[in-house]
């Protein structure tokens, strides 16, 4: 699990020496053109990852059938590739994109509430306490805990983490965030041994299934389950994207902010709130996904500019993208085998994040 | 717009940080905060800038409560420039001076000409507008405070509050900063820690020692030798010079005797 050997809280760093003074590269393109072009190549994308499988199906008629779907109109293809792409491949694909945008938009606004640039996603615990509801009912059947599946005793255990973490996280009425990122990874560490108790005592069979959830996964993806998950990343984007101009202001500090007039307390509750529902509903229906909502924003500010009214937009769309890619490469690279998400996530995430490290600047600005 | 605070307290985990603060600031006038480190500065801004509650008394902006306004409403009436912000992550120059805008603008509203002239014109009277697309991080300690000071701007207030706006500049920078403000011609309560600065720039001057205000008044009647020695521990007189500036002189032992 990601959020286990977190590094301990910082503040951001002191300015370096020599600090970038000219604007990211694309900062002044219009942010409905950015939109636009992140859009076609999402839609690309997810074309062609529904047409790449053990099953293979051209571009063009995996087109030909998302658009009958759509439109009631006959695709006119063989039925049984119309079957693989809708009725599997398409579902995971989005449900592959929908992870990436909402992970990258909750690790975009918890990084601007916490001022902690490692921050991601699970930094409140989301990640722990979902592990401990889904592998309760894996190990020890669905009795467990009063009858939940193992997407709802995910988000049962998520919620029950985010909450003990909120309720630590206070001081004087106040959430510090300093509190809140300490207190995320005391509340990981309980749920986390939990999870590894939980794990010994199940039997070699169900091992497997364990630990390919915890690594997080799409390949369960069905229709019905898209519609929450959708609802929530499209909802929840949005509304963040309205608390922009305030997010903005929250990055020159609680005083600063006050002072502009932002409700600094009650912006935070809201900001934890939809993140944690989120995350909540993410992690529920595919498992644990690391480094995406670590990584995705602090490349989205490299290029775009930090204005979060363009940067939770912009990241939604590159997150969507970049999970789609990774969910493409993990069912390609050794067919028939799939790895889970969190093995390639991992292994590009965690050298790009070396390389940002050692580039200094942008992690002290962000 | 005229400040008044009457009775103003303030407790904090059972410490009293002020006691019965009575202080008025003159529309126009530039009214200077002094008092060594832990006398309760910065408490009596966060109180006037709505950031923290007073436990007793009433903070008055133009004779409303600003703490029976919305903290929106509160901030298009004072700005403030803060000691301490962290450095906004990569923010250009316009857009660290656009926040100024943040309390004039709801949700769905997106900033329209009329705005971007605001900005614009906020950047211009503070020097900064050639330096607008540069990033905020990447300035030097005077430029970021003008910077701050056009975002203040920005929010078209009727009431400036500074805590310590010179602290960590240079002197020159210092001068300029001060001759800035007072060209603003905004009615401006400001935290200063330079006694010298304090008396050459400040129309009136406010003494807090241990969270109550112990002289006020025009310069020469508050910064008294006695006030000097009871509450800076330093002997020194203040004194109109030839050319008509107020200067602090210290005396060749300027340490005055404890207690």
């Amino acid at each position: 699990m990601t959020m286990v050997s977190r590094p301990a809280v910082s503040r951001p760093a002191p300015p370096p020496r020599r600090a970038a003074t000219r604007p990211a590269p694309l900062h002044g393109a219009p942010l409905s053109l950015c939109l636009l072009v992140l859009g076609v190549v999402l839609v690309v994308v997810v074309l062609v990852a529904a047409a790449v499988g053990s099953v293979p199906v051209s571009v063009g008629d995996t087109w030909q059938i998302v658009w009958g779907h759509l439109t009631g109109a006959d695709p006119g293809v063989n039925p049984a590739h119309e079957q693989i792409v809708w009725t599997f491949r398409v579902p995971r694909v989005l449900l592959a994109a929908l992870c990436g945008a909402g992970l990258a938009v909750a690790g975009v606004v918890l990084q601007a509430l916490v001022a902690n640039p490692l921050a991601d996603p699970f930094i409140l615990g989301v990640s722990a306490g979902g592990s401990v509801g889904a592998v309760a009912v894996m190990a020890l059947g669905a009795g467990a805990l009063g009858g939940l599946g193992v997407s709802g005793a995910a988000f049962a255990g998520a919620m029950l983490a985010v909450a003990l973490v909120f309720a630590l996280g206070q001081q004087r009425g106040r959430l510090n965030p300093v509190r809140l990122v300490l207190a995320g990874v005391a509340v990981s560490y309980v749920f986390t041994s939990v999870t590894s108790l939980l794990q010994l005592q199940t039997s070699p069979n169900n091992m497997r299934q364990i630990m390919f959830w915890l690594l997080g996964s799409v390949a369960g993806a069905r229709w019905d389950q898209l519609q929450v998950a959708g609802v929530v990343v499209v909802g929840v984007t949005l509304v963040l994207t309205l608390y922009g101009r305030q997010l903005n202001a929250l990055v020159t500090g609680d005083e600063s902010a006050t002072a502009l007039g932002v409700d600094v307390k009650r912006l935070r509750v809201v900001v934890i709130v939809l993140t944690s529902l989120l995350a909540g509903v993410l992690i529920a229906v595919a498992g644990g996904i690391g480094f995406v909502g670590l990584m995705v924003p602090h490349l989205v500010r490299m290029a775009f500019g930090v204005d979060h009214r363009r940067v939770l937009p912009i990241s939604a769309l590159v997150g969507a993208v970049y999970l789609v890619a990774v969910d493409l490469l993990c069912r390609t690279v050794d067919p028939p085998n799939e790895l889970p998400l969190n093995i390639l996530t991992a292994l590009f995430g965690a050298p790009f994040f070396i390389w940002l490290m050692r580039r200094d600047r942008s992690l002290s600005h962000s | 717009m005229k400040l008044q605070l009457r009775q103003v307290s303030v407790t904090i985990g059972g410490t009293p940080i002020l006691h019965d603060v009575d202080l008025d600031v003159a529309p126009g006038d530039f009214v200077g905060l002094l008092g060594p480190n832990g006398s309760g500065k910065s408490t009596l801004l966060r109180t006037v800038y709505r950031s923290m509650r007073p436990t007793g008394g009433t903070v008055l902006l133009g004779g409303e409560d600003v703490w029976s306004l919305s903290a929106r409403v509160a901030a298009r009436r004072t700005a403030a420039v803060l000691q301490n912000s962290p450095t906004p992550a990569g923010l250009t120059v316009r857009e660290v001076a656009a926040l100024g805008r943040t309390p004039h603008k709801g949700m769905f509203d997106r900033e329209n000409r009329e705005d971007q002239d605001i900005v614009a014109d906020a950047l211009e009277r503070t020097g900064m507008l050639g330096h607008a697309d540069r990033i905020y991080g990447s300035l030097s300690g005077g430029e970021r405070q003008r910077v701050l000071l056009a975002r203040a701007l920005a929010q078209q207030p009727q009431l400036l509050v500074l805590d310590e706006p010179t602290n960590h500049l240079d002197i020159r920078a210092r001068f300029e900063l001060l001759e800035l403000v007072h060209t603003l011609g905004v009615t401006t309560l400001a935290v200063l820690h330079d006694l010298d600065l304090a008396v050459r720039s400040c129309h009136r001057l406010v003494v807090l020692d241990g969270g109550r205000i112990v002289a006020s008044g025009p310069v020469l009647e508050a910064l008294t030798p006695d006030v000097l020695s009871a509450v800076f521990g330093v002997k020194a007189v203040t004194e109109r010079h030839d050319d008509g500036v107020v200067r602090v002189t210290y005396g060749a032992r300027p340490l005055a005797k404890a207690g």
